[in-house]
Parts: structure tokens; sequence; C-alpha cells
């Protein structure tokens, strides 16, 4: 174990114990998701949705309630001065980028794992979109949270922390959200999935988190010193 | 020390500019298919490219000064993605213009480069709210030139994704080596994109020269314990 493998855990660590006793984002995250798609039914007028319309409904809902999440990320780091002790200790300050990355693609899986039922029961036929689903959702987490890492640490330090995040986030995820709307609509199509250039997207989807994992990789240093 | 050759920029830049107009509308053929609207195409292509050129310039200028910590290429990575900005709102309306002429609407989505160039635009545009958010002028400087990064790597990703998303084909004017331009609309093409980067290129160094005149004006000021004149911007970048 090298000393930044141990940072890693025990950041990680830390971060997913702080969630598990307040509950401070998935809760509400999951609630925010679950409304809505309340509002998606009488927004749309419609009871079934399928194709694009049911990945479109989907997709706007996750990124949403993942801001939710993101913005979130480094409060507690600037509140308390976990920032500060980061600088301290003799570690390579990527292990905090990766630690909260980890932190933010747990978080979304748990929020997928309890929202994409949910709107399966709602909207969908079937459920045999939900396994090929998968895969895109977690390359999609990974592109979320490398990004979104990157911006929330930057916002945090700003004054205007819950309007920049999004601001800055969510024109950075159009091409993600343009792969993972892509790869989902076939998957959702009321007939059953099917896979129509399902492998392109999923490569888009592992480009875009590969750019941005080493940007984040190569630039998150820099974001730490003072 | 900014203004060094700014004269003769200037001067070659208006030239070119000239140049170029006169061929656009003297030299140039109507195309066959749209007429005399397609001379647009001059305008909006080169300045489409030059503010996307200028926009990857802005995040090499940000690397520059990430790895040195000298607040002059921040400086650099601000004008240079400004410009490019300026130059982006009038790649918006010049494409809106033609696509009204040539397909009838203001906006059309299946045009895959208008449409990236709008994701990017929006994304640039956060720039100004984004700096403005963080006080400490260092602090500022350093987010800053990560913004530029970033954005300058999403820039061809973004370009693929949208694409991609096409499921109509368009024909690219450059698609194919021999067949694309005739010689007198590339020549004209050539010579306009050369004005527009000129263009680009002066504006770029007359915004450093003033921004370093009006810090030399407020260090005097200073030194002679006058009041500062006018606001001090919390956006741009001091340049000294």
């Amino acid at each position: 174990m090298t000393p930044t493998s141990i940072a890693f855990r025990a950041i990680l660590e830390k971060d997913l114990r702080t969630e598990l006793r307040t509950l401070q984002s998935l809760p509400a995250m999951a609630l925010f998701a679950v409304t809505t798609f309340v509002i998606f039914r009488f927004g749309l007028d419609r009871t079934q949705l399928s194709g694009s319309l049911a990945s479109g409904v989907l997709w706007a809902t996750l990124l949403f309630a993942a801001l939710l999440g993101v913005n979130r990320l480094f409060v507690a780091e600037r509140q308390e001065g976990g920032f500060d002790a980061i600088r301290l200790a003799p570690i390579d300050r990527t292990a905090l980028f990766a630690a909260k990355a980890a932190a933010l693609i747990v978080y979304l899986a748990i929020l997928e794992a309890i929202v994409v039922p949910v709107f399966a029961i709602f909207f969908l036929d079937s459920a045999a979109a939900i396994p090929p689903l998968a895969a895109v959702l977690l390359l999609t987490d990974v592109g979320l949270a490398a990004t979104g890492t990157l911006i929330a640490s930057m916002a945090v330090h700003s004054r205007a922390r819950d309007l920049l995040g999004p601001l800055v986030l969510l024109p950075l995820v159009v091409p993600l959200m343009i792969a993972a709307t892509g790869a989902s609509r076939h998957l959702l199509e009321a007939g059953g999935p099917a896979y129509e250039r399902f492998g392109t997207w999923l490569a888009v989807l592992g480009l875009y988190d590969l750019i941005f994992l080493l940007v984040g990789y190569a630039v998150f240093d820099f974001l730490l010193e003072d | 020390m900014y203004g060094k050759g700014l004269k003769p920029l200037s001067i070659a830049t208006v030239v070119a500019l000239a140049a170029g107009l006169s061929l656009v509308f003297f030299y140039a053929p109507n195309d066959a298919d749209q007429g005399f609207i397609q001379k647009i195409f001059y305008l909006h292509v080169p300045l489409a490219m030059v503010s996307l050129v200028g926009f990857i310039v802005g995040g090499i200028f940000a690397i520059l000064h990430l790895r040195s910590e000298d607040s002059r290429w921040d400086a650099y990575s601000y004008v240079s993605i400004h410009i490019s900005v300026i130059f982006g709102v009038a790649v918006l309306i010049t494409g809106s213009i033609w696509a009204k002429a040539s397909w009838g609407h203001w906006w059309v989505w299946d045009e895959p480069t208008l449409v990236s160039y709008l994701i990017v635009f929006l994304l640039y545009a956060t720039y100004y709210p984004f700096r403005y958010a963080i006080e400490d002028r260092q602090r500022q400087a350093r987010y800053a030139s990560v913004f530029a990064i970033t954005a300058g790597a999403f820039v061809p990703l973004n370009f693929l994704a949208v694409r991609l998303a096409e499921s109509l084909v368009h024909p690219r004017v450059f698609a194919t080596t021999g067949g694309g331009l005739p010689g007198s609309m590339m020549l004209t093409f050539l010579v306009s994109l050369t004005a527009m980067a000129l263009l680009w290129v002066t504006l770029v160094k007359l915004e450093l020269t003033a921004k370093s005149a009006s810090g030399q004006v407020k260090r005097l000021r200073r030194a002679l314990d006058a009041p500062p004149a006018g606001p001090r911007s919390r956006v741009a970048p001091e340049v000294s």
C-alpha cells in the first residue's frame, strides 16, 4: 500500500461514513428524482414512455439529481478545514480528487439503483432494458464524477457556489448526455431493447471518461495550492 | 511593450480584410445552388475557425500559466478567450442569417457544426461568471486556467459527439480533396481566413496593450497617492 492509496481509502471511507450517518445528499437526490418523474408524467401527459422520450426523461432527471450531489461534494471540506488538512498531509493531492470522484460514483450508483427501478415501474412495459442500461449508467457516472469533482472543487471556493457548479457543469456534460441518451434510446424502445449503434455510444462515453479523468488528474494539484 | 508592432499589424489586417471582401464581392462566382447568399460563407466559416483555434490557444496559454505561474499568461489566455467569444457571437449571428436564407429557418438542429458551435459557445460564455465569482486574484487566475484547459479538451470531444448524433449526414464542403471548392472560391476563402486570423491577432494585441496601459496608469496614480480612476474590473486580469 502506497501512502496515496491509503489516503484514497481513508478519504473515501470518511465520505461514505459521513453520508451514511448524516444522510445529507442521497435521500434528497432520490426524492428529487422521483418527484421529477411525477412532474414529467403530467408535463408530457403520458403514462407510458418509450424510445427517445423515455431516455430523455430518465437522463434529464438523473443529471439534475446528480447536480444536487455534486454541489454538496466539497462543502464539508471547505467548512471544516479538510482542504487545509490535505495540504498539510505528506500525500499526493490527487488522492483527494480520486477519492471524491469515487465517492460521487458510489452516490450516483446508489441513486440509480433506487431511481431506475422506480422509473421502470412508473413508465416502462418491461424491465428487459435494465441490464444493458446498467453499462451505460456506469460509464456515464464515471464521466459525471470526473467533471463534477473538478468543477465542484473550484465552485466551492467561489461566492456563488450553488450557482456556479451547475452553470459550468451543464454545458460541459452535454456530449456525455448526447452519448448516454443515444445509447439508451434504442434500449428503451417499446418492442424490447435494440442495440443500434450501442457500441459506438459506449466508446464515446469511455473516451469522455478517459479524457476528463486525465484532465482532472493533471490539473487537480493546482486547485489545492495556496 | 505590448503596443510594439501594433501599427503594421493593424495596417496588414485592414489590407487583408479589404482584399478578402473585394474578392468575395467582385471575384468569387455566385454559388450555382444558393446564389448570392452563399457569400456569407466567406465571413461565417473563417470567423468560426479562427474563434475555435482561439479557444484552443487560450487553453495552451493556460497550460503555460499553470506551469510557469507567470500571471502574464493568464492575461493572454483571458484575452484569447474574450476575443474568441466575441467572434463566437458573430458566428452564431451569421450562421443564423445563412440558415434563414438557405433553409428558411433562423435555427436548424440538423446542421451538426452549428449545433456543436452553440454548445462550445455556451460553455465559454460561463467563463465570465466563473471568473467573477472567485474573489482572490491568484486563485481566480489559477482556476480560470483550469477552466480554459478543461474547455479546450472539451471542444474536439463535443464536435465528435454532435456529429455522431446526426442521423442525416450533410455533405461537407471540404469533404473531398479534389471535388470540394473550385479554385476561385478556395482562393477567396483562404484570403478571408487569413484576414480573420489577422483581425483576431490584432484585437488580442490591442486588448493586451490597453490592459497594460491602464495597469501602468493605475500604478502611477498609486505612486502619486491619487485616487484610482474608475471602477476596477473583477473579471479581467491585470497586466503589468
